[in-house]
């Protein structure tokens, strides 16, 4: 396994870990169909299964995964960090 | 790529026409105070089954024709062969055992009153002994992937359902609607930032308006008790696997369906009418959503999971698949289909469908799935509302 990170589409702003990822390791990130969609420098710990962000993104910015927004971002996130509860939020559902 | 028109199945062809591929005998309680009874038969007759469950005292108006739907649909269901119902009182006894006579296959009621638990116990032994030997004479025959009626529901999600476990089903979906089986999907609220796809999937404007009307209502029930399912979805469980927002668990969730037209929107518990994949109204949670899906006449069930839910039911066959790694590691007896290599991409989906439809193919014909040998019988009532 070459890869670290799988995306839905080329496009996302976010892919998942298909292994834990350690902080500061420089990752490739392919897409389902096998495309390369580059590579991304760690700047937190990922486990597997959690997202990654595969590009810079401004607070309140919706966050694209499946092509589609699913959350926007509650905070500015880094390229190579984890995108989780503690920075995400639905778009949906607010009390 | 396997073709579904080539898989050799087999089961046991009801009085109704109708397949099933389990043939259980089933003691079915019409009530909660009638489980010792239903238990008691069981205990005594080898090859059969009570299925125990919470409610049917004192319900009303829709809440109360969902009970009555899903107890007779269970009956109804094709791997049952035979079934004998206890009740507390003759009257609604008699109601669930006619909707089930309607399928031709031996049923028959009991009811405690005037009786006492002993003495119904032990008539109602005596028909399940009949019940058995006639069951056990029945011999496996084929039957088409055309008369299959199956059901989908994912639990404890993850991002790996979205990338592996849900896809792989949504191409085996595909090739089965193709091949004009009936297929069934729910879990309503859990389509929440996806139910654009489902709407865009409506084969036609009723269905469309059926659709939409369910997904409004559980909306509105939810708001009505003032809150929001913030801290219900995503779980704990779908959280600590990586999912952050209710619209990407529903994205995954949706994978599920493929490129799947819905042929109509079920009420919970409601026998579809033709083939093709068709909404079932239901919740999310797995033993209420399975069990709905059996009454409804499901005779096996795929289930993706990404964390590891290990929920099966006493009628219908659960076959787990996932693609998450460690779920494999730690809980392989639960797991039936392993895709954690479309995570490698060592395996493409069609292969991963492939291997779906095989594991699917033996389920049909006898194999217990882990879910059967490890005594996963979580038969579970949907009640709509507290009762009088």
């Amino acid at each position: 396994m070459k890869h670290g990170i799988l995306l839905h589409e080329m496009e996302d702003d976010v892919g998942v870990a298909v292994e834990d990822l350690k902080k500061g390791s420089k990752i490739g990130a392919v897409t389902l169909e096998g495309k390369s969609a580059g590579s991304v420098t760690l700047v937190s710990n990922v486990p597997l299964g959690h997202k990654v962000a595969m590009r810079d993104m401004a607070k309140d910015k919706s966050v694209i995964k499946y092509g589609r927004p699913i959350g926007k971002a509650t905070a500015a996130i880094a390229k190579g960090a984890h995108v989780h509860v503690h920075n995400v939020k639905t778009l949906r559902w607010s009390i | 790529m396997i073709n579904p028109e080539k898989m050799k199945l087999t089961g046991y062809r009801r009085p109704d026409g109708r397949f099933g591929i389990r043939n259980h005998v089933i003691i079915l309680p019409v009530d909660d105070i009638s489980n010792a009874a239903a238990n008691g038969v069981a205990a005594l007759i080898k090859g059969t089954m009570s299925l125990p469950h919470a409610y049917g005292r004192l319900q009303f108006g829709e809440d109360l024709e969902l009970t009555f739907r899903t107890l007779a649909g269970t009956g109804r269901n094709p791997n049952v062969a035979a079934c004998v119902v206890i009740g507390i009182e003759p009257k609604w006894t008699e109601r669930i055992v006619k909707e089930i006579a309607k399928t031709g296959k031996p049923v028959a009621g009991f009811s405690i009153e005037r009786f006492g638990d002993l003495r119904t116990v032990e008539m109602a032994s005596r028909k399940a002994l009949e019940f058995v030997q006639y069951a056990t004479e029945l011999q496996r025959e084929p039957f088409s992937v055309k008369q299959l009626v199956m059901s989908a529901k994912c639990g404890e999600s993850d991002t790996t359902t979205g990338l592996a476990s849900c896809p792989t089903v949504g191409r085996v979906f595909e090739r089965l609607s193709k091949a004009g089986a009936t297929l069934i999907f729910g879990e309503t609220t859990e389509l929440t930032g996806g139910e654009d796809i489902v709407q865009s999937r409506c084969v036609n404007a009723k269905v469309l308006a059926d659709f939409n009307h369910m997904f409004e209502d559980y909306a509105n029930l939810v708001k009505s008790q003032g809150v929001d399912l913030l801290g219900s979805q995503p779980t704990e469980g779908n959280i600590r696997g990586g999912l952050t927002t209710i619209e990407e668990k529903a994205m995954g969730n949706i994978q599920k369906i493929g490129r799947c037209k819905v042929q109509s929107a079920l009420k919970p518990a409601e026998e579809p009418s033709g083939p093709g994949l068709h909404f079932m109204d239901s919740s999310s949670a797995a033993a209420e959503m399975i069990t709905l899906a059996g009454a409804a006449g499901s005779v096996v069930h795929y289930f993706p999971t990404g964390q590891g839910n290990v929920i099966g039911n006493p009628i219908v066959p659960v076959m787990k698949i996932t693609g998450n790694p460690i779920t494999v590691a730690t809980m392989s007896e639960h797991i039936d289909i392993d895709v954690t290599g479309v995570l490698r991409l060592e395996m493409t989906l069609d292969q991963a469908a492939d291997q779906a439809m095989r594991v699917l193919e033996s389920t049909i014909n006898g194999r217990f799935t882990g879910a059967e040998g490890l005594r996963h019988d979580e038969y579970v009532m949907t009640k709509l509302y507290r009762s009088a």
